[in-house]
């Protein structure tokens, strides 16, 4: 039995404890918006939050985040009201969108540790995350314009 | 028999085939049949959160349905892939309607021949669809309005609709109070229907935000990896790892062992060609991906590889350059004047062979199905961008009638043309008939990678010739590549038409021309790709136009404007040309368009400016899918990296529905073809693909991506390609610029290939 948070909530997982956090989110607790892309680190598609740091849930056991607390798109607002939510929505970030939970996710948690990133700051954050589609351009611009309503508020 | 031919999978196959490429017809049949279609005859699917009882909706035509509160739901038949279509058409419809874009609801439509092809693929789904959506739209609005002159006892020609309105100027309606009345009215004769002016265009044409960004934004989208089915189990599924290869034995002891896993199926393969069969392969089937997964692991396979397993990329390579010298074989398709002797006279020779490697889709979701079996009708749910070929190919796989097999669409992420085969939606099918249960079909990355119908490996071969005024008086040119048609055909078939994407209709004029296809055999399932053969033929032309220009000391510029030549419509060269599947003669390809658009991004880039030490211009052009596009690059060296600072590029589409849309394809585009450009390419080796994920198959990231510049040339015309044709002339405007900043000459796609990046 493994026990930890998620989205606020304990749960309690009897399975591997070797399976990646990634399948126990989406078929255990059927928490689909967590997406795969690669199973390797390689594409940020999987990002989640581990006590607020981004991981790629791909990549870590179940095991290892025992006691821990995980965020996942579903938990960053009730209502998609999280100001880089809103950004993305702004400017119509997502093209097929399957990216964008894992892209969220990574912007997220830059701007909660630097509220006012450059575009290298930027660049470091994201590019673990592949966005097939191409929306990298729009992607810095969401993040910019939510640092800058973080700021106004 | 004849009933059964009829079905026959390869046939079918081989209609989805021309279609995708744009060689037959959209096959669209909209008119009075299908706008009476009996309601019944159209599924409306609830995937995209249409939860209401679909007893309050009265439908007004196929595509339309209008609630007795007022809400109006229109129908996407085409599938979402990031394009914005689940937006795009059906603002068409609502415009045209009167309908306030507030109160309408979209609804997938599920694999039906009804709604006309479903095809989504060559950058048709506005193209096609523009007018049969208006006429839609329309009609609704006319049935509408003939209520409300009943109701009124006035001339219906009096009565204005607008803005969810009718109003005659005395009384009025809201389109709530009138949907009964109106759901009993007779279907209007749709070519009699009066459409609305431009100037009255209340969202075509309009940046309307995209109908699904609230779920995308919240994780809510559901995908095809995200169908979840009551009872469901999941599955993973070891392929052959050559094309054709067959299973010779399998021990399944130790994958059995393995908790969570339930089962173990054998998938079996078809003779060659591959079509849109499943693989041959084996499945283990269990409680979880990770533990099917884990399972696999333990599977131990013999196979018998077959003949492509001697298919590898260095010798291959080789023998593709060296074909352009074998007559034999080889295909003419054009030839004009005398390329010989205008070589002889010529003030300059150019002659290169311009390299693109196979590449692979890898959309970010990787293909996934979702079947159950029950009682002979399969239902699926797919990320699919042809549901109807997918239907076909779940019949004939199952050996069922298409009535059978129900399709629903779900959001797909990423397509690019992979999910336009539907071999693995036919996996999951035979899958949920062989265990009886709901079954998930989730392909890892290296499943993708290693088992895609990868665009073709292409050499092509191009001699010019200029005179001492600059003007090309010779282009001859041979291409070397494995064809689509080999995927549903004879290995070294030659199917004429993909040719018709940027080798025989280059839009120079040109006295002396000879244009030849070489014989080559395939050994991998070649599919179609973003843009398809335009992407070699792209990055041949204008690589050559970059090494002209340079050859004859022109301006780039000044010598593409002049090749292009004086304003005119281009006459196709053969006369088979396939112009996308569309009339010429409505669909013209003017140079002055062509121009235009080089003009424009020239100028955006400040082509003319004083230009920075060390910055390297380079410009293309390409014309496809029916559009032009032009595309300015400009790169500087670092040491021998090339770094690429920006892209400007200006599209002329026709007709725009949604300019954000429209605007976020191409700066896609952009990316896409930055990856072709520096970093993606398959190799094989054995038969075998050498790539399994992004380490080895490289992506363009946010690092790697330039600055991006998008204009979009209004025009009045009917809306042409949106979602291709920015890819092709990204990749030679790119080395052109790179050759101009000091740097090599590339002539072998990727760039990574060649220098650090
Ligand atoms: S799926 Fe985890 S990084 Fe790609
Ligand atoms: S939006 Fe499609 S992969 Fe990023």
């Amino acid at each position: 039995m493994i026990t930890l948070t998620v989205n606020q909530q304990t749960q309690t997982f009897d399975a591997d404890g070797d399976m990646p956090l990634l399948w126990a989110l989406r078929d255990i607790l059927k928490l689909s918006g967590t997406k795969y892309g690669c199973g390797q680190g390689l594409c940020g598609a999987c990002t989640v939050h581990l006590d607020g740091a981004p991981i790629r849930s791909c990549s870590i056991p179940l095991s290892a985040v025992a006691g821990k607390s995980i965020t996942t798109i579903e938990g960053l607002s009730d209502d998609g009201s999280h100001p880089v939510q809103q950004a993305w929505k702004e400017i119509n970030v997502p093209q097929c969108g399957y990216c964008q939970p894992g892209q969220m996710m990574s912007a997220a948690a830059l701007l909660a540790y630097n509220a006012m990133p450059n575009d290298d700051d930027i660049d470091n954050a994201m590019s673990g995350n592949i966005c097939r589609c191409g929306t990298y351009p729009r992607i810095k611009q969401a993040i910019k314009n939510a640092a800058k309503s973080g700021q106004e508020q | 028999m004849s009933e059964q031919k009829r079905n026959d999978v390869s046939l079918l196959n081989r209609r989805q085939f021309l279609q995708a490429s744009g060689v037959a017809g959209s096959g669209l049949l909209l008119g009075a049949p299908l706008l009476q279609a009996k309601p019944s005859a159209v599924p409306m699917d609830v995937l995209s959160g249409a939860k209401s009882n679909s007893e309050d909706f009265l439908r007004l035509n196929l595509f339309v349905e209008l609630a007795l509160d007022g809400t109006v739901r229109i129908v996407c038949h085409r599938s979402e892939m990031g394009q914005g279509i689940r937006t795009g058409l059906p603002q068409v419809l609502a415009d045209e309607m009167g309908a306030d874009w507030n109160k309408v609801q979209v609804i997938q439509g599920q694999a039906n021949r009804e709604y006309g092809s479903q095809n989504t693929d060559g950058s048709r789904s506005v193209r096609d669809f523009y007018l049969p959506m208006r006429k839609m739209g329309a009609a609704a609005r006319e049935m509408l309005r003939q209520a409300a002159a009943k109701k009124w006892a006035v001339d219906a020609g009096q009565i204005n609709v607008a803005n969810h309105q009718l109003s005659d100027g005395k009384n009025t309606a809201t389109f709530a109070e009138m949907a009964t009345l109106a759901a009993q009215q007779s279907l209007p004769n749709l070519d009699s229907l009066k459409l609305k002016a431009k100037k009255d265009f209340n969202y075509i044409g309009k940046p309307i935000d995209g109908i699904d960004m609230p779920a995308f934004i919240q994780g809510k989208a559901e995908f095809g990896v995200d169908v979840e089915l009551p009872d469901m189990v999941h599955a993973s599924i070891e392929r052959s790892p050559v094309l054709g290869g067959k299973l010779l034995s399998l021990d399944d002891k130790e994958a059995l062992a393995v908790p969570g896993v339930i089962r173990v199926e054998k998938i079996q393969g078809r003779p060659l060609p591959a079509a849109f069969n499943a693989i041959e392969g084996v499945a283990v089937i269990a409680s979880n991906t990770w533990a099917a997964q884990q399972g696999r692991k333990k599977l131990k396979l013999k196979w018998d590889l077959g003949a492509n397993q001697t298919h590898g990329s260095e010798g291959y390579n080789k023998t593709l350059a060296a074909s352009h010298d074998i007559e034999e074989g080889s295909l003419k398709l054009f030839e004009q004047g005398n390329v010989q002797k205008a070589f002889k006279t010529a003030e300059h020779i150019v002659e290169a062979n311009y390299f693109v490697p196979y590449l692979a889709h890898a959309s970010m979701e990787p293909p996934a199905a979702t079947a159950i079996f029950k009682d002979g009708h399969c239902e699926v749910w797919a990320c699919s961008q042809t549901p109807q070929s997918a239907q076909r190919q779940v019949a004939g796989s199952l050996g069922i009638k298409p009535e059978n097999v129900t399709v629903h669409v779900t959001y797909l992420g990423g397509g690019f043309g992979r999910k336009s085969k539907p071999d693995f939606v036919a996996e999951a099918a035979l899958l949920a008939k062989q265990i009886g249960k709901p079954v998930k079909v989730i392909w890892s990355r290296e499943d993708d990678i290693r088992h895609d119908y990868l665009h073709a490996v292409c050499d092509t071969q191009l001699k010019a010739a200029l005179d001492k005024n600059g003007k090309i008086t010779a282009w001859q040119g041979s291409a070397a590549l494995p064809s689509i048609g080999s995927t549903f055909g004879p290995a070294d078939s030659m199917a004429g038409w993909e040719l018709d994407q940027g080798f025989t209709d280059f839009p120079f004029e040109v006295a002396n021309v000879e244009l030849h296809r070489r014989k080559i055999n395939a050994h991998m399932r070649i599919g179609w790709l973003r843009s398809v053969i335009n992407i070699p033929m792209a990055f041949a032309n204008g690589s050559l136009m970059g090494e002209l220009a340079a050859a004859a000391k022109i301006d780039a510029k000044a010598f593409w404007l002049q090749s292009i030549g004086e304003d005119r419509s281009i006459k196709p060269r053969l006369s088979s040309y396939s112009n996308y599947g569309k009339n010429i003669a409505e669909y013209p390809n003017d140079t002055a368009r062509a121009k235009a658009v080089i003009e424009k991004a020239c100028a955006n880039a400040g082509w003319n400016d004083p230009r920075e030490a060390g910055v390297g211009f380079g410009l293309s052009y390409h014309y496809s899918f029916l559009a032009h596009v032009a595309v300015v690059a400009k790169v500087v060296m670092d040491g021998k990296s090339p770094k690429i600072l920006s892209l400007h590029c200006v599209a002329d589409a026709g007709q725009v529905v949604n300019p954000d849309r429209v605007k976020s394809q191409l700066e896609g585009a952009m990316i896409f073809g930055t990856s072709i450009a520096m970093y993606s390419e398959i190799t094989t080796k054995d038969g075998v693909v050498e790539q399994g994920n992004f380490d080895g198959y490289r992506l363009a990231r946010m690092s790697e991506c330039p600055d991006i510049h998008i204009d979009i040339i209004e025009a009045d015309d009917a809306p042409r390609g949106v979602g291709e044709p920015g890819v092709p002339p990204v990749a030679p405007a790119i080395t052109n610029a790179i050759a101009d900043a000091g740097g090599p000459r590339i002539r072998r796609l990727p760039v990574a290939k060649t220098l650090p990046v």
